[in-house]
């Protein structure tokens, strides 16, 4: 079978299963709650992958992608609410608004080092809540924004839609992601996070390449608040406080810097996590940290270091089953089956 | 004059707040100067401190050598307290990425916060910090009160006695061994771990005692009171340059004095915004802070 | 490896003892299933555990005596951490895995306002005790609150300004986070300029600060006859101990967010004005009652906020008690029958559902033993 045979049947399978998934919930084998939980955690786990993109691949500390996520969400609620556009045209707003964020941020800033750069990428996630809080014609102020058009109002959808659409962004995300770390880019990415001077010595531009990734990071970021927007459809500033970008970092570390199945493990598992655990009622808050540093203690390299790090690859797994070699070895293999 | 007045009160009253911070800064530039953590926790040990102090002086009753003598049982409490989560959380981590103990010590800060609003003898109530009552002090139509007195007080005192431990002592001559080249002070016979213990120590106490400066100023406690002091000590850490101490001082001064000026003549809306939008300028400006060293390139 | 097993080890201990301290009995199908959405995490906690505790009080006192329509009451509580997100995720899990039809919360107005087009959608009967921003209630008709709207409080306490203190000059410092801060300060402030006063000085903190000195300073020299501090009474009390610190004379006025301030304030706040539906201090045998039975189990003095959720378990129960079930369409119209005294005052819904209750203005002053207590000034009904 031929590499491309291979990616098309990789394709089909994640298309199968997007689609199955669509369907439990459509028939409600995944409930409500389950699925609006799900839907939570696949853009918490959308926003850590942009989050990773910037601080596992490239290697910079960022705290302040709460911020990404508030200008996506809220550039949306204005285009939904004060322009009228259509949905997928303000979702895409919301993103490419975060982007232009993400780009005039990263402009003066990317030429500071590991913690300094932390500060400030906090530093700015938390002038833009002040900022929304000040804001009150465009963000209702701290009382927030509700009445945000939702993507259906059939109640039988509700749940179906949302989730439908996260999800194929995930897909989509993973496999941007997935191909453009593969990519001389890619490479060029990795090596400013291995050894910023000897990238450089080797003649990349790493100011750009930074740029590029913290751009590309933010674009991400608020592609997951874009999407949060007209499916929460209420947003108040102090949801995109400084504890909801280290949510965000602990999504990313535990999964495992710089891997994208981790991520996407992570960042559906712990949000998961805190929701299993409210049986604990007041000690929810107790034990989840408990967890958090046990795992982190024993399992430091995050919970893909289990699998010796490897990313998941559907490909991989076709090609095994099938009972053949995997082709062209693990750089070529596609993520796009990660979703699982 | 009206005017002068006013510049001279709110720049008393932001020595005072910046004392604050100062002294809650310098545990978390020690900390970073030993073992590159930012040791996000270090403000929960702040309110542990407040708690500590508060149990003590129900018991003593409030005088002011009660005051001055319930430093003691907290600083000690929050030095086991702070030891206690180096050796249990970060040190197993220690040969790890930075990042790995970043992650726990936000885990111990969510922990520290909500261990003690589940804790039935402390739980999520504000308490009233016992206070000595109020006198008041006027010098030229400025107001100094006796709270604030005692913070520059403590506060001077306590920075002087951490500079002569550093500068004066072995353990602090270690100390700064360590913080420059952590295998090469093992190698000169320095026992690192002691090292890195004695600083957690030393950070936390003083934690200890902002955390009972605090509550003397703002006669409030309750489990989440660290997370604000502790965000801005991080900020001025920073700002001072992460890793000098001088540094963690000044910088916790110039927030104090920065933030509350900007409250008082520009906007206490956008007083966080512009404080932030100022730190960034300068760290833009000078990427190390205020007295930091540059980075070296190290090939 | 060996570390391995031994995280995991300590993984399935820790969950386990968890399970095994925690786990409550799940009712059977003879009980009324309320559910509850309350911060008991987070920053409001203390606000958030007192409201539930005082729930939890209401519906064991109503079970002790036989429940509702002969049924036991079961209390399902959900922790919203102060965080809308996860309020919606509480209310979806109370919804449809738990079958609740009755929700009593969120406790702040962000949490609530959140979930109010859900639960009106879902056809769930949300009551909150304690939310007051203006719209909470617009969502729909199943949508109930039993405490006072932002505007109301915030004119009362204007007109009081002009009316009775002469005040021409009012200043304002208030929560920029807290949407109960602003929208006080916005009603206070439009009320006294209508009513031909100034507003000289509108300053702002952000939740959790504790220094103040730097607005105080600006205030004082601006000058005011009153400064308007709408927020609770742990805040206040700090502002108002700054604030005498630095000479600072204005008096002072404040929304129901006061109401334990006698027991956290010194003698400086003696002087100063607030509007409430309840004092733990009062006369009122209900109110004496509430105390008691809070301080007794508790063994602390219950807020104005766990006096509302007390208060919205009894207003909703009875509600029940007398439709007959605790079908959201039928409980809404006994909830508007609603006509009765309760601790926080006597209540009867309006159009919109908002409850029509008096409020109290009241002053603070020191009693015979020293202690800081409250005194009637007057009452003020809603137009």
């Amino acid at each position: 079978m031929s590499k491309k045979t291979n990616t098309i049947a990789s394709a089909l399978i994640v298309a199968l299963f997007l689609i199955l998934l669509n369907l439990l919930v459509w028939f409600r084998v995944i409930g409500e709650y389950t699925s609006q939980v799900l839907t939570i955690a696949g853009i918490n786990a959308i926003i850590a992958l942009g989050l990773n993109l910037i601080s596992g691949f490239t290697g910079q500390l960022a705290l302040g992608h709460a911020g990404f996520m508030a200008v996506g969400a809220y550039t949306t609620a204005a285009l939904l609410m004060k322009v009228n556009l259509p949905m997928a045209l303000a979702v895409l707003g919301g993103a490419l608004m975060s982007a232009l964020f993400g780009f005039l941020i990263g402009l003066p800033t990317l030429r500071l080092r590991g913690d300094y750069l932390a500060i400030v990428t906090l530093g700015f996630g938390e002038i833009i809540r002040v900022l929304m809080i000040n804001l009150p014609e465009l963000t209702g102020g701290p009382a927030g924004l509700k009445g945000i058009p939702t993507y259906t109002t059939n109640f039988a959808w509700r749940p179906v839609i949302p989730f439908a659409l996260v999800y194929l962004a995930l897909t989509l995300v993973v496999v941007l992601l997935n191909n453009l770390l593969n990519s001389s880019h890619g490479a060029a990415i990795v090596s400013i996070r291995e050894d910023e001077i000897a990238a450089n010595a080797m003649g990349v531009n790493v100011f750009y390449y930074k740029l590029f990734a913290f751009t590309l990071s933010a674009f991400i970021g608020g592609l997951g608040g874009a999407l949060y927007a007209p499916f929460f459809g209420y947003l108040s500033p102090n949801m995109f406080n400084f504890q909801k970008s280290v949510e965000f970092l602990i999504i990313v570390v535990l999964g495992g810097m710089g891997n994208l199945t981790g991520t996407v493990v992570a960042g559906i598992g712990l949000t998961y996590l805190q929701e299993i655990l409210r049986f604990l009622k007041d000690y929810r808050l107790v034990i989840y940290p408990v967890i958090l540093i046990i795992v982190m203690l024993f399992q430091p390299s995050g919970i893909m270091g289990l699998f010796g790090n490897k990313e998941f690859s559907l490909t991989r797994l076709v090609s095994k089953m099938l009972g053949e070699k995997p082709l062209g070895g693990e750089e070529s293999s596609d993520k796009a089956g990660e979703v699982q | 004059m009206a005017f002068l007045q006013q510049l001279c009160q709110q720049t008393l009253n932001g020595l005072s707040l910046g004392s604050i911070y100062a002294l809650l800064a310098l545990g978390y530039t020690m900390v970073y100067g030993v073992v590159k953590l930012i040791n996000f926790a270090h403000g929960d040990i702040l309110m542990v401190g407040a708690f500590v102090g508060y149990f003590v002086l129900k018991k003593w009753g409030i005088t002011p050598v009660n005051l001055m003598l319930s430093f003691l049982p907290a600083m000690l409490f929050c030095m086991i307290l702070g030891v206690l989560i180096e050796k249990v959380c970060y040190k197993p981590l220690r040969n790890q990425p930075r990042i790995n103990a970043l992650i726990t010590a936000i885990g111990v800060s969510f922990f520290l916060e909500n261990g003690a609003r589940v804790l039935p003898f402390i739980g999520p109530n504000p308490r009233v910090f016992p206070t000595l009552p109020v006198v008041n002090y006027r010098l030229f139509g400025i107001n100094i009160s006796q709270v604030q007195i005692l913070i520059f007080i403590v506060a001077i005192g306590l920075m002087l006695i951490l500079n002569y431990i550093i500068n004066h002592t072995k353990t602090g001559k270690a100390m700064q061994a360590v913080s420059f080249d952590k295998g090469a002070a093992a190698l000169m016979g320095i026992n690192v771990d002691r090292i890195i213990s004695f600083t957690f120590a030393l950070g936390s106490s003083l934690g200890a005692a902002a955390g009972i400066l605090f509550a003397s100023a703002y006669p409030q406690i309750e489990p989440y009171m660290g997370i604000m002091p502790g965000m801005k000590a991080f900020i001025a850490a920073v700002f001072g340059g992460i890793g000098s101490i001088p540094g963690a001082m000044l910088g916790g001064i110039i927030l104090g004095v920065a933030e509350t000026l900007t409250k008082g003549f520009l906007s206490s809306q956008l007083a966080d915004a512009i404080a932030f939008g100022l730190l960034i300028l300068i760290l833009v400006v000078k990427p190390s802070g205020l007295l930091g060293k540059p980075m070296g390139e190290k090939v | 490896m060996k570390k391995k097993l031994i995280a995991l080890g300590v993984l399935v201990v820790v969950v386990a003892v968890a399970v095994i301290f925690l786990a409550t009995g799940r009712g059977g199908s003879d009980t009324i299933k309320i559910g509850v959405i309350m911060s008991t995490s987070g920053p409001v906690s203390h606000f958030g555990t007192q409201c539930r505790d005082a729930i939890q009080l209401a519906v064991d006192e109503i079970n002790a005596r036989g429940g509702v329509l002969g049924k036991q009451v079961q209390l399902i509580v959900e922790d919203d951490e102060k965080n809308p997100e996860k309020t919606m995720n509480a209310l979806v899990k109370l919804a449809t895995k738990d079958k609740v039809r009755v929700v009593l919360g969120a406790l702040t107005s962000d949490c609530t306002l959140a979930i109010t087009q859900e639960a009106q959608r879902r056809g769930i009967l949300l009551f909150t005790p304690t939310s007051t921003n203006d719209a909470v209630t617009d969502a729909g008709d199943l949508i109930f609150r039993s405490c006072f709207k932002d505007s109301f409080q915030g004119q009362v306490m204007a007109q009081f300004a002009i009316e009775n203190l002469n005040a021409t000059k009012a200043a304002v410092l208030y929560d920029m986070n807290n949407d109960y801060s602003t929208g006080l300060t916005k009603s206070f402030e439009e009320t006294f300029v209508a009513l031909g006063g100034t507003v000289v000085a509108t300053e702002s903190y952000a939740g959790g600060d504790k220094d103040f000195n730097a607005q105080i300073t600006k205030i004082k020299a601006a000058d005011p006859d009153v400064l308007f501090l709408p927020d609770y009474y742990n805040t206040v009390s700090l502002i108002i101990n700054q604030a005498r610190n630095q000479g600072l004379d204005a008096i002072m006025l404040g929304p129901d967010g006061w109401d334990e301030l006698v027991g956290q304030a010194g003698e400086e706040a003696v002087g100063n004005y607030f509007c409430n539906h309840y004092s733990p201090d009062a006369d009122d045998e209900d109110v004496q009652e509430f105390v008691r039975k809070y301080r007794e189990r508790y063994g602390i003095t219950p807020n104005a906020l766990a006096a509302l959720g007390y208060d919205a378990a009894y207003i909703v129960l009875e509600a029940i008690e007398r439709a007959g079930t605790d079908d959201p369409q039928v409980l809404k119209e006994a909830l508007m029958e609603t006509n009765k005294k309760y601790v926080t005052g006597h209540i009867t819904f309006d159009e919109s559902h908002n409850p029509v209750k008096s409020t109290t203005i009241l002053k603070v002053v020191q009693g015979p033993d020293g202690r800081l207590t409250t005194e009637y000034v007057g009452m003020v009904d809603p137009e």
